[in-house]
């Protein structure tokens, strides 16, 4: 079995900023696994700016805050294994991880930081009602798509949740040339940033609608459209208000989930007010030696806060391993 | 003549609301605003809005189909869609490294293109 000091699983801003400061602590021998084929995380994928105010006092788009901490890595020669997906993580600490280079992958780990980031609440978890046709995908893997990939998910598309990244991609789509028809919001009031409700939808005339849902899905092989409407003070739909709107695509921007699946195998204590592990001033979990960071422990606002956190973790997690050796 | 313009500053994730007191189409004040870029932004978005664009551009025999771009300068609002059209006509060829200019002078605006991402060739 291989060994290592560090087990860092998730390679985007969380896992590198952790993975760097267990380095300035002095740790040797640290490695960091990601499942994509590049370092970064979800900000290669985020091709806006706004990125970086905090920690380095100018605005950068996503990939271009993770090309910094990129380019840390390497400058450190901190190892690092890409395509590579952990499988299980015990509370002794063996990491077991799967890639089509190497096969099964065990590490024995002085220490782990978990940085899996989160992923999106999908249309299973809002129980639309309908048919389920194509063109019904989230607000982030249209972003991929579009951002990385190169295709546009439709032309004429409704979105659902006014969360960041949904704004986000009605501007980018509307720029594309897609017809973003609107934004329905449940809630009385915006769920992401204002200024993205500014610069996303007011400065393209898309209209944010509040206190509206959709109610059900149309379409048999491609979606056709969907029924619209607005909601009473409980969040429930007044059928009178219903109204038919013709789309190809509905985009879901309805809410981030951190992402825990390897956590709650390996036994550690998850919040339920959060949906991350608990933990500590030092982002210790419920197990010794088991660190969290970013948007797995709780879904962040700003990347920038990740990175600050994660400095707490790797800092942690190194003087656990260096105090365990002395 | 006077006219109160009230804009949500975009600078940074704050947004504050702001109050810009316009006479004559002069800016005479600006009121709400927490920090000195705000009434920046609250002074040229009256006078002549502007944005950073921020989108992709094709790559040929790169590890990655596209690449992402942004505008070195923030480009007038009204001019955004054109430098979409333009941009979606553009194929660079691999490598283009982080930073680098992509298209210079963008329809005459002043404003450079740059790479916001690395993309090596394939091997």
């Amino acid at each position: 079995m291989k060994q290592a000091d560090i087990v860092v699983i998730g390679g985007g801003p969380a896992g590198m900023a952790a993975a760097l400061e267990a380095r300035r602590r002095g740790v040797e021998n640290i490695l960091i696994i990601e499942r994509d084929k590049e370092l970064g995380g979800i900000l290669q994928q985020c091709i806006h700016n706004g990125f970086g105010l905090h920690i380095f006092k100018e605005e950068l788009t996503g990939p271009e805050y993770a090309w910094r901490f990129i380019e840390q890595i390497k400058k450190e020669n901190i190892d690092y294994l890409l395509d590579t997906m952990v499988l299980s993580i015990t509370p002794d600490k063996i990491v077991t991880a799967a890639n089509s280079t190497e096969g099964l992958v065990r590490i024995k780990a002085g220490a782990i930081v978990l940085s899996m980031g989160c992923r999106e609440r999908t249309r299973g978890s809002l129980n639309i009602p309908g048919t389920r046709p194509a063109g019904i995908l989230t607000a982030g893997a249209a972003q991929r798509f579009v951002n990385m990939e190169g295709y546009m998910p439709g032309k004429k598309i409704v979105i659902l949740g006014s969360g960041d990244i949904g704004m986000i991609m009605a501007r980018r789509l509307t720029l594309e040339g897609a017809e973003v028809k609107m934004v329905c919001e449940i809630m009385p009031y915006t769920k992401g940033l204002i200024r993205n409700k500014v610069q996303c939808l007011d400065d393209f005339g898309i209209p944010l609608k509040l206190n509206c849902t959709v109610v059900e899905i149309h379409g048999k092989e491609r979606l056709e459209g969907v029924t619209i409407a607005k909601v009473d003070e409980d969040r429930k739909p007044i059928p009178e208000t219903m109204e038919y709107v013709e789309c190809d695509t509905l985009l879901l921007s309805v809410g981030l989930i951190p992402e825990n699946e390897l956590s709650r195998e390996a036994g550690i204590k998850i919040d339920p007010s959060t949906g991350g592990p608990f933990v500590s001033k030092t982002m210790e979990t419920s197990i010794q030696g088991i660190f969290a960071c970013g948007n797995v422990v709780h879904v962040h606002d700003l990347v920038d806060n990740v990175t600050l956190e994660s400095y707490i973790a790797g800092r942690a997690a190194a003087e656990y391993v260096l105090g365990g050796k002395n | 003549m006077e006219e109160i313009k009230r804009l949500t500053c975009i600078v940074c994730p704050k947004g504050c609301n702001v109050e810009v007191l316009i006479e004559n189409g002069q800016v005479k004040e600006i009121k709400g605003n927490k920090c000195k870029r705000g009434a920046g932004y609250a002074r040229t978005e009256c006078v002549d809005p502007r944005r950073i664009l921020t989108t992709t551009v094709r790559i040929d025999g790169g590890e990655a189909p596209l690449i992402s771009v942004k505008t070195d300068k923030p480009l007038p609002k009204s001019m955004l869609m054109d430098c979409m059209k333009y941009l979606n006509r553009v194929v660079l060829k691999a490598p283009v490294d982080i930073g680098s200019v992509v298209v210079e002078d963008i329809l005459d605006t002043g404003v450079n293109i740059v790479a916001t991402k690395k993309v090596d060739a394939v091997r």
